[in-house]
């Protein structure tokens, strides 16, 4: 910008009697100024989010300028391109930030923030969950628990049928059902362009389980190929899960590949049930919200974490967050990922529902808004073995060509083979250097 | 009652001086521009004055072509014959290997149906609703109806037939406008339509003709009402039936405009992104070559691979584009 554009902008400055308002507001150690976020956050989830923001903003005077897009990865990668980055970053998924922190593009947060305090506030696992070679590079701040079973307490009741403990039990309860003449599962797929996600999630939960973290962190590194007994393996015990075309998943695979993720609880309201087992996310929940009539959670759903596959690995569990990282190194930015990271701030979004639920400790556990979430909470500071989510940390590619061998897999299961074999092809290209 | 808050300090600092900047200092340096370069233009002897001025008046214009088309393709080609970090030449290594991976025959058969449906969708119906409308009183209301989904932004279309389109369970009341209309008229299977790959590719290409129909009619009747009315009452007089007149009379002097929106819609159909990005994401044997450069430039971060798949659509362009250039010129020629 030369200097006809400062004039201009002097000019515009003096013609709208704007004399500065904001920076001679700097008393009483505020920062001021304006923090520039990218998400993904539209409707209520940023709703929550804004309320998240206000104290931050009553405390520093820093306004927030919050851009939302479904297309995260694009959009920051042309950002950072056309060197236009945003201050922080809220990533739902990791994949394109571990390229981007290789790249050198993305501010390790290592001494931007209090790390004495983030290891007393923080389990060892969620810190360790945001390094990249070492580095701290993303502070996550909500965690959301995958491999979760939602079902309807009244239906289980009516059936006689019992919460599985054991993958024994969950198999008897699964052939229990099908010879009551009922579907065990719903299973949802489609998610426009991310479509075959949900099933992903069914994949990594089975690997991680089954076969341990190391054989997961192998694989999600590029290091175990797709053909390998171990995930091969997961993948035919998903296949016994759905059944032989999709038998034991109501509407089979057409309505598999045809039903919103979102929708895919509907079936377990209905009456007569149409299934009784539905695996999520604890996001879920503000989906269940959005159905007619609402469910309520407790009476109307109520869940149980996916039994162990392997009882060596007991307590492993695939979890996701929110993860924030620092495309610019700016202050206001430094101040926004410590007020993250803070009980306060956490707490904020927690009571407002949505299946938030808290990393920072010192959450109290009666601040979640239900039982389900609480019971959530207990798994998270329960669990064991927590690695994120497999798909998310793959490089982009490897995770859209996973989505679509899910699409492939339900829909002619005897293709198995020639799948994963594909998955091989574009793992050897995939984790090519970026 | 929410009370609008206004972030003035955000609106005025971030967007005001840009926005002064293009509404009052860009035309103003155009202007600078051209009555400077008329000054010295004058100083030039009289004689090359006439063929100096133009080139000064279009100088501009070139150059923003040259900054924000040429150089781009030049380097899109050139980077399509390096390695995806750019450095290591490797000849016509991406294209060798991009035409014999078996997924990309899939790709080239979807973007040859897309390029022969679409265009040839859009024009018989564009045509036929021209020459139809045209005789009948409420043609206004029909012509406003079809041009209407013009205004549609491919995404928001694509939410719109994912209601048509939908699949429900055939134990359930089906949702969907077509499965409906499938199971309750016709006692069939409900099918789902964006994903069996049997009807998918055409499904999605009858999102896109159902848009572009309208901008086809329009354009067409315009010509359609071009025609000379004394022409088709000297047929009609001579004994000519109606058939004979759109055949003999109406077809033929339609025909260069018939040709340049039919060419249009070829470029249309090569172009082809966002209908398949938001309903299947090229999934279920869908994926077209627009598409496919996406994920490799954004999904894959291969600028080789991504820069080879523009140049094969360049190359799948330039000829439609001289047969368009020649159409032009001819009809030119002939006024």
């Amino acid at each position: 910008m030369g200097r006809l554009t400062r004039i201009l902008a002097a000019m515009a400055i003096v013609v709208l009697g704007v004399t500065a308002c904001g920076t001679s507001n700097t008393a009483g150690g505020k920062i001021g100024g304006t923090v520039h976020i990218l998400g993904t956050w539209t409707g209520a989830e940023k709703d929550s989010f804004d309320a998240v923001m206000k104290p931050f903003t009553d405390q520093t005077g820093v306004k927030i300028s919050f851009e939302a897009t479904r297309d995260l990865d694009a959009i920051l990668q042309t950002k950072i391109a056309a060197g236009n980055p945003p201050d922080v970053t809220a990533a739902p998924g990791i994949g394109t930030l571990i390229k981007l922190a290789r790249a050198g593009k993305v501010v390790p947060l290592d001494d931007k923030l209090d790390t004495t305090e983030l290891n007393a506030n923080y389990g060892a696992d969620w810190i360790n969950l945001g390094k990249i070679d070492g580095k701290l590079i993303t502070l996550y701040a909500w965690a959301a628990l995958k491999g979760l079973v939602w079902y309807d307490p009244k239906a289980f009741s009516a059936k006689g049928y019992q919460v599985p403990k054991t993958w024994t039990e969950l198999m008897s309860l699964q052939s229990k059902i099908v010879s009551d003449g009922g579907k065990p599962w719903c299973v949802a797929l489609e998610s426009q362009a991310a479509s075959g996600w949900p099933g992903s999630d069914w994949v990594k939960e089975i690997v991680l389980s089954q076969s341990g973290p190391t054989v997961y962190d192998n694989w999600w590194q590029g290091k175990q190929k797709w053909t390998s007994t171990e995930i091969k393996q997961a993948w035919t015990t998903w296949g016994q899960i759905l059944g032989s075309n999709g038998a034991n998943v109501y509407g089979g695979k057409q309505y598999m590949v045809s039903t919103t993720f979102g929708d895919g609880g509907q079936g377990l309201f209905s009456s007569p049930a149409k299934c009784y087992m539905f695996n999520q996310g604890s996001f879920i929940t503000s989906f269940f919200d959005g159905y007619t009539p609402k469910p309520t959670a407790g009476t109307d759903y109520a869940v149980f974490p996916l039994p162990d596959v392997n009882t060596a690995n007991t307590g492993a569990h695939v979890v996701a967050g929110d993860a924030f990282l620092m495309t610019k190194d700016t202050p206001q930015g430094r101040a926004l990922l410590k007020y993250l990271a803070t009980a306060d701030a956490q707490d904020i979004w927690v009571k407002r529902g949505g299946g938030k639920i808290a990393i920072n400790k010192k959450v109290s556990l009666s601040d979640y808004p239900d039982a389900i979430s609480k019971s959530l909470a207990q798994v998270v500071g329960d669990t064991k073995i927590a690695r994120y989510d497999a798909g998310d940390l793959m490089p982009s590619d490897m995770q859209k060509a996973y989505w679509g061998a899910v699409l492939k897999f339900v829909q002619n299961q005897s293709q198995l083979d020639a799948i994963l074999a594909d998955l091989d092809k574009t793992q050897v290209t995939a984790y090519a250097s970026p | 009652m929410p009370v609008l808050q206004v972030d003035w300090e955000t609106l005025v600092s971030v967007n005001l001086p840009t926005l002064l900047l293009v509404i009052v200092a860009v035309p103003l340096a155009l202007v600078g521009y051209i009555v400077g370069a008329d000054v010295l233009v004058r100083r030039l002897p009289k004689r090359s004055q006439a063929s100096v001025r133009p080139w000064v008046w279009v100088g501009p214009a070139i150059l923003f072509v040259g900054v924000i088309l040429v150089y781009p393709m030049v380097g899109t080609i050139v980077r399509s014959f390096f390695d995806r970090h750019g450095s290591t030449f490797v000849g016509l290594g991406n294209f060798t290997r991009l035409l014999t991976d078996g997924g990309i025959l899939i790709v080239l058969r979807n973007n040859l149906l897309w390029l022969l449906l679409y265009p040839g969708l859009v024009l018989i119906f564009g045509l036929l609703l021209a020459v139809l409308a045209d005789r009948v009183r409420y043609e206004k209301s029909v012509k406003t109806l079809i041009f209407m989904p013009m205004a549609i932004s491919f995404v928001a279309m694509a939410i719109i037939w994912q209601f048509v389109y939908y699949y429900k369970d055939p134990s359930e009341p089906q949702t969907g406008t077509l499965n409906a209309i499938l199971v309750n008229v016709f006692h069939g299977q409900p099918i789902t339509w964006i994903q069996d790959p049997r009807f998918n590719n055409f499904a999605l290409i009858l999102i896109g003709v159902w848009g572009g129909t309208g901008f086809a009619m329009v354009i067409l009747s315009a010509a359609l009402k071009g025609i000379p009315g004394e022409l088709l009452e000297a047929a009609r007089v001579d004994g000519a039936n109606e058939l004979t007149v759109f055949r003999r009379i109406i077809l033929p002097l339609m025909m260069p405009t018939i040709v340049v929106v039919g060419t249009t819609m070829v470029i249309f159909a090569l172009k082809a992104f966002d209908v398949v990005y938001v309903m299947t994401a090229g999934n279920y044997n869908t994926d077209i070559l627009a598409r496919r450069m996406y994920s490799e430039l954004y999904s894959a971060g291969n600028n080789a691979n991504a820069s080879a798949l523009a140049v094969i659509l360049l190359l799948a362009v330039v000829p439609v584009l001289i047969f368009n250039l020649r159409q032009f010129r001819a009809v030119e020629s002939r006024r």
